[in-house]
């Protein structure tokens, strides 16, 4: 179990470094002239020449490069040019509204998914089995933007019972916290809904067909027994770890529906840094969701090795 | 009759009532954009200006008619060359942080905007090249050559005075906590989610003042900002031309429109590199062709139902400014395809830049349409932002959809887009005899005089066309029904004198 | 790893594997109703030009956002444009959008995956960390830095997302590749003498091909799905050609004042991705053998 840990931990850090170099490459490398963007309408070429001194932004890459790299070794992210704040407070800021987004999305995505999943695979082939499918399909053929907006347009402007955008901390008041949270958290949930539905289906088919199921059921117990007690408790973990990689496609999701209900998380402030040429936020912010997203992976593949060993290898 | 007991716990009952009733009064502005750093020297967004506006006053402000009004400053005299002002300054006045205003803190803040580095506002003042300190409350700004536009600068960001004692501790982090001497404090600003700031006590015209607290929500979507004021979410926001029809038949909301003081129009590559050889950059009948077969109003009409202005000048039909003599053009599609023939080019093929914005590329659309019918074969490039200012700068464009935000002063409108040479000619149209006469509108200040000069600019440039002017925005706001006193001004700024929400 | 995806066992004697999934297919009514729907949107975007009742470019300015109507069954849009001509020619750009992009990536993927798993070593480690590497960049953002580098305009976005969708396919060749490089029947192909290049071809490309078409039919959906939000942030299709994303995003200002903007390029975009969805959903359950 060690070695196999050590192993997949070594593993880290070429990853990350390969992340560092994707994400720098991917912003430096955007056309436009950065201090051009940031330097405001009137252009003064005063400002530009500041903006490009300071920021080193006339310097060749790889130095650009090893000075970023520099500052992330010894905890410094840089600073956003457009509102001259550092990046590591910017991420401080916004982790917990894009954490609590996305577990608030993954209950959501359960509280279909795997319902749907159960029934899907109880009776499976059947018009049942298709009628979940379709159920945990529908949030995944619909693109979230318009979602959104459509869900804005009727909670909020036609029935009034939901805020149209904006965000309350829980620290605040949690009942407007959920309220904020609730439309946006529904829209990404149902988009990863099927994966789970998905998963839990050929868990549970799984497991419904093997040996120690059969003889619950030789046993008399009640099908529900069956599936709820014995099927389910050991279909959950794949189920779960698998949940656990969709953090990536959560964050993709989060992009644009941040953006549509004004959600102040990483998705908005990534998007508008990247228009905006605010180089060292997107770098920063992208290069600690991957740090999550590699350590997640990690986990879930520590969670399944310990439950089926011979993945140990 | 009543005993003084009674009355004493009537009154006292009775002013708690009055107190509970003019409780805490917020107003929830909506933003189009997060605005960037708050500092009035570093600051480079329009927005950031709207929030400004109310935790930091000017020496000057404008009114309806873009007139100059006093605002930190109360009279204002030139010296007999035009090139010394000395300013009065009004007294009791603190900043939020008890400091008091006086002429060392003006000395203090001109001298920051001029040579502060990263300074976004240098070039607006740049004709000032000293402020002398008379007594507390009078300043001599002195000026290294005569220079009109200069109150209309000061009545913008240029103008704002802060607290030299907070800037002094803050340095280069004053923005993320502004001390000025406006009508509201900064309490908290959330990036990308709200900005809020708080009644200040003190201020010198504290009876204008009738909200305790303002927040602004910086909400990019236009359909869900609107949907936010349907909803109460916000009481006040700017809105899309296109989205007044809602407004208007949602009786919990009303409408308040001004002329603004920007345009848009097509900068044209006129010698800015290899494109500007091609017959539209080189020959002006091609530009006029151009222009004429543009129905400006039909343009109007399209994209924005009606709501904006036509125009063809730097400055709108009702701009004092405006000159009368050169008024828009009517359609001529065959005028237009006489002097494409003329010019040996029926049917030439333009490339026009535009941002990747909706309504920019509706616009470049109903263009490419129309001209077509003179010959015109216009292709729409699409470009973003940050990749577009770059594209401008460098001549890479032959024609570019773009617009200005405007300035209190027509020379702010002018002289910056078609002297020779400037930051944001983009096309690099030059003529002397334009220059000299731009020259020459700074330096004198009563209108009348000022207008002889734009007068001869505007033979040359409505006949060179560097830029074709096509229209000038208003500024459309939908406010809640619940809220009084708001009057939009034609900079845009939302000023907090007189609202209330009831 | 479990074996290749072709278990021999529950076969007929003498049935080959394709048309034994192909009859699981044909069992499973769901994905045969997404075939079909695919099928004629297929149809309506080659017979565009026969089809569409009007030029999709053609503007009027006194039609503008007027509703259904005889002369315009769908309504017209915000320059006045018939609503169901751009309807219909969307449906080509949104179905290349699709196509091209997974097209894009399965060329490019499924080449590094037969390399990387049947190398190994050295070269095999590096890829997959270059992967990894892209993997742990949420998708959109990858695709949308890679679409503003490249330029608005829709062929730069099937080619972000293409580029975006490269790592899953990847991944997916090589675990394949990994699953059957030590079957017997590898082996002794090797011991025959066969050339690395013929077995990879002819027997290890073959147990491949499964896995990668139905996460090819899912990608589909989910680039379509991705060009439509680059188009809401300006990065896809740019006007004045129709994509149903780029109808979306227009519409989306006039959903009060003009719904049939924006019902019928959002019902499009659903029924053709859900389509999609199901199909590959279909047929996943198809190949899978411990299915059905």
């Amino acid at each position: 179990m060690a070695t196999f840990l050590l192993r997949r931990l070594a593993l880290v850090l070429p990853t990350l470094f390969f992340v560092s170099v994707l994400v720098f490459g991917l912003q430096q490398l955007l056309p436009g002239d950065a201090a051009l963007a940031l330097a405001g309408e009137e252009r003064d070429p005063a400002v530009v020449a500041f903006l490009r001194q300071k920021y080193h932004l006339d310097d060749p890459l790889p130095t650009r490069y090893l000075l970023w790299v520099k500052g992330v070794l010894a905890g410094d992210l840089g600073e956003s040019i457009r509102i001259k704040r550092p990046v590591r407070d910017l991420v401080l800021e916004k982790l917990p509204v894009t954490a609590e987004l996305a577990a608030l999305a993954i209950v959501i995505a359960l509280s279909i998914g795997l319902p749907m999943g159960i029934l899907a695979a109880v009776k499976n082939d059947s018009a049942v089995d298709y009628a979940a499918t379709m159920v945990a399909l529908w949030g995944r053929s619909i693109p979230n933007f318009w979602l959104g907006i459509l869900l804005i347009l009727l909670f909020s402007v036609e029935w009034g019972l939901l805020p149209a955008s904006g965000f309350v901390s829980p620290a605040e008041s949690l009942s407007r916290n959920l309220a904020t949270l609730i439309m946006p958290a529904f829209v990404l949930g149902n988009a990863i809904a099927a994966v789970m539905m998905r998963h839990t289906r050929s868990a549970l088919l799984e497991v419904l067909s093997s040996d120690y199921v059969r003889t619950a059921r030789a046993k008399g117990l009640s099908e529900t027994r069956v599936v709820l007690h014995h099927a389910l408790r050991n279909a959950l973990v794949p189920v779960i770890t698998l949940g656990a990689l969709e953090f990536g496609e959560l964050l993709s999701g989060a992009v644009l529906t941040e953006q549509v209900f004004t959600i102040p998380g990483f998705g908005k402030l990534i998007v508008d840094a990247v228009f905006n040429r605010d180089y060292a936020v997107v770098q920063g912010v992208v290069l600690c969701t991957a740090l999550a997203f590699i350590l997640l992976n990690l986990l879930a593949d520590v969670a399944y090795a310990l439950v089926n060993p011979r993945l140990r290898g | 009759m009543f005993s003084r007991r009674t009355l004493i716990a009537v009154s006292l009952v009775g002013s708690m009532l009055i107190a509970g009733s003019a409780a805490a009064q917020t107003l929830r502005i909506g933003l189009a954009e997060d605005p960037d750093v708050l500092d009035p020297t570093l600051s480079r967004t329009f927005v950031s200006g709207i929030v400004r506006t109310a935790l930091c006053d000017k020496l000057f402000d404008i009114g309806l008619e873009l007139e100059i009004v006093p605002q930190l400053a109360t009279k204002w005299e030139w010296t007999a060359d035009k090139q010394g002002l000395v300013i009065s300054l009004r007294s009791n006045v603190k900043f939020h942080d008890g400091e008091p205003f006086d002429a060392a803190a003006v000395k203090y803040s001109i001298e920051r905007h001029l040579t502060m580095p990263g300074s976004t506002r240098k070039r607006d003042i740049s004709a000032i090249s000293g402020v002398e300190i008379i007594d507390d409350h009078t300043a001599k700004l002195q000026l290294s050559a005569a220079f009109a536009p200069l109150l209309a600068q000061l009545a913008g960001p240029a103008g704002t005075i802060i607290s030299p004692k907070a800037a002094r501790a803050a340095g280069e982090n004053f923005g993320s906590h502004p001390v000025c001497a406006g009508p509201f404090k900064f309490v908290e600003r959330v990036a990308q989610d709200r900005i809020v700031v708080e009644r200040f006590a003190d201020y010198w015209d504290n009876d204008k003042i009738k909200i305790d607290r303002i927040v602004y929500l910086p909400i990019p979507d236009s359909t869900v900002r609107l949907a936010n004021l349907q909803s109460g979410g916000l009481d006040l926001t700017q809105v899309a031309a296109t989205d007044l029809d809602t407004v208007r038949k949602d009786p919990g909301l009303k409408l308040a429109a001004v002329n603004g003081i920007g345009y848009s129009g097509i900068s044209i590559n006129v010698a800015n590199g290899e494109r500007s050889t091609l017959p539209l950059g080189r020959d002006a009948r091609v530009r006029q062709a151009l222009e004429l077969s543009i129905d400006r109003e039909a343009l109007n009409q399209v994209v924005f139902n009606g709501e904006n202005q036509p125009g063809n000048q730097w400055v709108s039909p009702t701009n004092p400014y405006y000159l009368k003599e050169f008024p828009i053009p009517a359609r001529d599609v065959a005028t237009a395809k006489a002097l494409l023939a003329a010019a040996s080019a029926p049917n030439p093929v333009i490339t026009m830049t535009a941002t990747n914005n909706p309504v920019v590329l509706q616009t470049a659309q109903v263009i490419q349409a129309m001209a077509k019918e003179s010959g015109f074969d216009i292709r729409i490039q699409a470009a973003e932002f940050a990749s577009a200012l770059q594209l401008a700068a460098k001549g890479d464009f032959e024609a570019f959809l773009l617009g200005w935000t405007g300035r209190i002063d027509p020379d702010g409108n002018i002289y910056n887009l078609v002297t020779c040479n400037s930051p944001f000619n983009d096309g690099h149209y030059c003529n002397p005899e334009v220059d000299r006469e731009l020259d020459a509108a700074r330096m004198v200040d009563a209108r009348a005089e000022r207008l002889v000069h734009y007068r001869i600019v505007a033979e040359h440039i409505l006949k060179d066309l560097p830029i074709v002017y096509l229209y000038h925005g208003k500024w459309l706001y939908a406010a809640s029904a619940r809220l009084s006193g708001f009057v939009p001004y034609p900079d845009g700024l939302i000023r907090p004198q007189g609202l209330q929400m009831k | 790893m479990t074996a290749g995806i072709f278990d021999t066992t529950s076969m007929g004697a003498g049935e080959r594997p394709w048309r034994l999934a192909l009859r699981r297919l044909a069992r499973r009514r769901m994905a045969l109703v997404g075939l079909a729907v695919v099928v004629f949107f297929i149809a309506v975007a080659v017979a565009a030009p026969l089809l569409a009742p009007y030029d999709p470019l053609a503007t009027d300015w006194r039609a503008v956002r007027k509703p259904p109507s005889f002369l315009h069954l769908f309504g017209t849009d915000e320059l006045g444009r018939d609503v169901l001509a751009r309807l219909i020619w969307g449906a080509r750009s949104s179905l290349m959008a699709g196509l091209v992009s997974v097209s894009i990536a399965v060329g490019v993927s499924v080449p590094l995956g037969l390399v990387s798993g049947y190398l190994g070593g050295a070269v095999d480690g590096l890829l997959m960390r270059v992967i990894d590497a892209m993997l742990a960049i949420p998708f959109l953002i990858l695709a949308i830095a890679l679409a503003a580098f490249l330029g608005p305009n829709l062929i730069n976005a099937m080619i972000a997302i293409g580029i975006a969708q490269t790592p899953i396919f990847t991944r997916l060749t090589r675990g394949q590749v990994l699953a059957v490089k030590h079957e017997d029947y590898i082996e002794a192909a090797r011991a025959v003498g066969n050339s690395h290049r013929r077995i990879v071809l002819r027997h290890i490309l073959p147990n491949v091909l499964a896995p990668i078409l139905v996460q090819a039919t899912l990608a589909i959906a989910a680039a379509i799905i991705a060009e439509a939000a680059l188009s809401f942030l300006g990065l896809g299709q740019q006007p004045p050609a129709p994509s149903w994303g780029s109808m979306l995003n227009s519409a989306a200002h006039f959903i009060a004042q003009a719904p049939w903007m924006a019902v019928w390029p959002g019902l499009a975009i659903f029924s053709l991705v859900l389509s999609f969805n199901l199909l590959g959903d279909g047929l996943r359950d198809a190949l899978d053998p411990r299915r059905g």
